[in-house]
């Protein structure tokens, strides 16, 4: 079930790195418990809208963000505490990053952060995000071993459980899939899928097929602009609304 | 009831973070302020005697350094800004090329091992005290120089500027292989490409390349140079006047300045003309750190 | 002989070459060698002097018997002082310049300061240190107004090292930390330092061996010739190991050169045992990097 109601809502969203237009006029809602994909040639703005929505942009120099990003009836450039505001939006960046700490610390870090302490409720937390990141069975029997030794397809699912550890309302991937193999990636999509059920998900990929596999609805950027947005099949059907929509993801370029 | 508790918990803990960034903020700013407190502390000392009847003309002019005199106060300290010259200018003779020479040798034609060795023995010899410099001065190259060349004492410019030479060469290779380091290997690669010796690499390429970090390197080692203290204060020879030869014993300001202020009282013109003196320094070496910042910076934007 | 039959040009070509690289090679030596020299000197002619009663008693009769405890007990007090204030402020200056501060005027003018307060000469430090702490302050002749003189003169070291160390730790993982909500302060206190502890040390312990070593901004400070006591508060003067050499070397007529040797050898085994230390720590971390 796909309520109607948006969990997100990009508002004339427009994102500027000095002089150069780097997302021009964006209004896009999110529903609830959707798989937004969100397609798009590189350079096109994808990844710069997913850090808008947890405000990372803003610590890249020269980076200004005008319109507004709502998070249900929340304005996020409106909120007190960035942090607070980086808990409800969990990220998994392109590269895996394991910190340079034990897999259990990793998954324990932002919950210890924002001041758990208790040991029984942390010890559950982590079994739950490692299990919901499909990584739990490779590393119950050493948790205590460095994150940053991990495979490369480990660490990225490392990376989604530390996401989900703080239990955000909307998960945000950019492109998880390229350091890792395809059997990993393949679990990994099959994770989204229950994970979906709870939580809103924000997928970038520059895989089309990908997107076509997962998302409930597909959005197209093309030259920091939205092109067209729509059912994912309306996207990759034969008559999608926009010409240009049609010519990416039947790879005419790209 | 819990949910107010977390939010005060929460509050209290951004104000702890706040109040531990003002601080990382502070001593953050912290050299400026001491590098301002040093300026005023140095000057207010030196101000009363330098507005009030320091004689510029006699200062810069005159090699009379007669502080004590009872009759006739004579602060004249060319003699001194001439033993501080001569050492420096003699110790950069001996410190330039062995210190370019070096870094040279450490950045193009060594490798592994030894270039790691080299690095190593280089950093122990920046450690070496200045006091255990001057020690050796005193022991070992004093009865060296008087048999090498004769001379009645064996303390004087030549001394102070082989001693000051070995000081000033660490930094000048460190500073020196990190401007040959910064030249991109594709320079090289493109000259041997059409055939150059590594010599002819270096003199051609690397050296106009790395010009400006090669003279920041030599700035820093002169800066070095003229604030050096206590070898010069024990292997010079303690004699105020402008030497002729190297074999002539000097004393330095930086010296001067260390062999006189214990023995002058608070507030007396002996005692502010030092601080005179101090502040003549600070401006040299602000001048030539600054210079020597500004050409590293032209690398770095390149 | 065939095509690659070398020209007269090629042969003077590398003649060049390996006639310059011995130039440089023998440059490097002669660099070198007076480090191996000194160190070698000090040995033969201080080594006879090093022994424990050297070491653990008082100089006698007018400085020319005995040994050099007070000496050493007074370096200890100096270096000691003067990390304890060093350290935390130059930690936290290479923390908000590698973390906090962006690339501006104010970052550039903090930059220069540091690179001043570095090659400022160390008897102009003296001179602020009389200025300032002893008088200023009236904090008089004492340990407290050296070591704070010593602590803004190294301060630069524990900087430079600092920031080295911190700016080693990539980038991703700072992102990661601020990803899932962590601040700015507890991303730094969790993982950048605790990751750069190493690096950190490496440069408090050089900041150790440049206070053990300097004479000039503890001659007028605080430190005093001769003390018949051993210190007992920073409001006290204290002998140094550094002033002892330069005391008996220049100062006090016939001592046996052997207790002069002796202190020399003592501090310079002292400085360069130190920075061996830190030089190891440093490879160390180079190669048990945890990522």
């Amino acid at each position: 079930m796909v309520s109607e109601r948006p969990k997100v809502q990009f508002d004339k969203l427009t994102v500027r790195f000095g002089d150069h237009v780097a997302l021009r006029d964006i209004t896009l809602d999110v529903r609830h418990n959707e798989i937004l994909g969100i397609i798009g040639p590189a350079g096109s703005g994808k990844t710069s809208l997913l850090r808008t929505l947890n405000r990372t942009l803003e610590l890249t120099r020269g980076a200004r963000v005008t319109g507004t990003v709502r998070i249900d009836a929340d304005d996020i450039y409106r909120l007190g505490s960035v942090s607070d505001l980086r808990r409800r939006v969990g990220m998994v960046a392109p590269l895996p990053v394991g910190l340079p700490m034990s897999i259990y610390d990793n998954v324990a870090f932002a919950p210890r952060m924002s001041g758990v302490r208790d040991k029984t409720t942390l010890d559950g937390l982590v079994e739950t995000c490692l299990t919901q990141a499909a990584l739990w069975d490779e590393v119950k029997d050493r948790l205590a071993d460095l994150g940053t030794k991990l495979s490369g397809g480990q660490q990225q699912r490392l990376t989604i459980a530390r996401a989900l550890s703080h239990e955000p309302e909307v998960l945000c991937l950019d492109e998880f899939s390229i350091a890792i193999d395809p059997v990993t990636t393949m679990r990994i999509e099959e994770v989204l899928k229950e994970l979906k059920s709870t939580i809103t998900i924000l997928l970038v990929t520059n895989l089309v097929q990908q997107a076509r596999r997962l998302a409930d609805r597909s959005a197209f950027l093309l030259t920091s602009e939205l092109v067209e947005v729509g059912p994912t099949e309306q996207l990759f059907g034969r008559e999608p609304k926009d010409r240009r929509t049609f010519e990416y993801v039947h790879g005419m370029f790209g | 009831m819990r949910k107010g508790w977390s939010k005060r918990r929460a509050a209290l803990e951004r104000a702890k973070e706040r109040a531990i960034e003002l601080l990382i903020a502070v001593c953050g700013v912290s050299a400026v302020v001491f590098v301002f407190a040093i300026i005023y502390f140095v000057f207010r000392e030196a101000a009363p005697l330098l507005f009030g009847g320091l004689d510029f003309g006699q200062f810069f002019g005159s090699e009379e350094w007669y502080p004590d005199s009872n009759s006739n106060k004579r602060y004249g300290a060319l003699a001194l800004i001439a033993g501080t010259v001569s050492v420096t200018t003699l110790a950069m003779v001996i410190a330039v090329p062995f210190g370019l020479g070096t870094a040279i040798y450490v950045s193009e034609f060594s490798t592994g091992r030894v270039k790691e060795t080299l690095k190593i023995v280089i950093e122990l010899l920046a450690a070496i005290p200045s006091v255990v410099w001057g020690f050796i001065g005193l022991v070992a190259l004093n009865p060296l120089i008087i048999d090498a060349f004769g001379a009645p004492v064996g303390l004087n410019v030549l001394n102070g500027a082989f001693l000051l030479g070995l000081m000033s060469v660490p930094i000048m290779v460190s500073i020196g292989e990190d401007a040959l380091k910064a030249v991109p290997d594709t320079y090289r690669e493109a000259a041997e490409a059409m055939g150059a010796t590594k010599w002819q690499v270096t003199w051609r390429v690397l050296l106009p390349a790395a010009r400006n970090g090669l003279l920041a390197a030599v700035l820093l080692g002169v800066g070095r140079a003229i604030g050096e203290t206590m070898a010069v204060l024990m292997a010079t020879g303690h004699a105020v006047h402008i030497p002729t030869s190297p074999l002539d014993s000097v004393r330095t300001m930086t010296a001067t300045i260390a062999a006189e202020l214990g023995e002058t009282a608070r507030g007396s013109d002996h005692y502010r003309i030092l601080f005179v003196l101090g502040t003549v320094l600070f401006l040299i070496t602000f001048l030539v750190n600054l210079t020597a910042d500004l050409a590293i910076r032209g690398i770095k934007k390149r | 002989m065939g095509v690659f039959q070398s020209s007269p040009e090629a042969q003077r070509r590398h003649f060049m070459q390996s006639v310059a690289k011995s130039v440089f090679a023998c440059m490097t030596a002669l660099l070198v060698l007076p480090v191996i020299a000194i160190v070698g000197l000090l040995f033969v002619r201080g080594g006879s002097a090093l022994s424990f009663e050297f070491l653990f008693s008082a100089p006698l009769q007018g400085m020319t018997a005995g040994g050099i405890w007070p000496a050493i007990v007074g370096t200890v007090w100096l270096v000691g002082v003067s990390l304890a204030v060093a350290a935390p402020i130059g930690v936290l200056a290479a923390v908000y310049l590698n973390e906090y501060a962006g690339d501006s005027w104010l970052t550039r003018i903090i930059h220069l300061a540091i690179v001043n307060l570095a090659g400022v000469p160390s008897i102009v430090h003296a001179l602020f240190g009389v200025g300032a702490f002893v008088l200023f302050f009236s904090l008089g002749t004492s340990i407290l107004s050296a070591s704070l003189t010593l602590a803004i003169m190294t301060l630069p070291v524990i900087i430079a090292s600092t920031k080295e160390a911190l700016s080693a730790v990539p980038m991703s993982f700072r992102e990661a930390c601020w990803n899932v909500g962590a601040t700015r302060w507890q991303t730094i206190r969790h993982v950048v330092l605790p990751n750069s502890v190493a690096g950190i040390l490496t440069g408090v312990i050089l900041q150790v061996s440049r206070a053990a070593g300097e004479t000039a901004p503890i001659l007028f400070t605080g430190a005093a010739f001769f003390l018949p006591h051993l210190p007992q508060s920073v409001n006290d003067q204290c002998m140094a190991l550094s002033m002892h050499l330069f005391t008996l070397s220049t100062q006090v007529p016939n001592v046996p050169p052997q207790i002069t040797y002796g202190t020399a050898l003592v501090l310079l085994l002292v400085v360069l045992s130190v920075n061996t230390t830190s030089i190891i720590i440093r490879s160390r971390v180079r190669r048990r990097r945890r990522w």
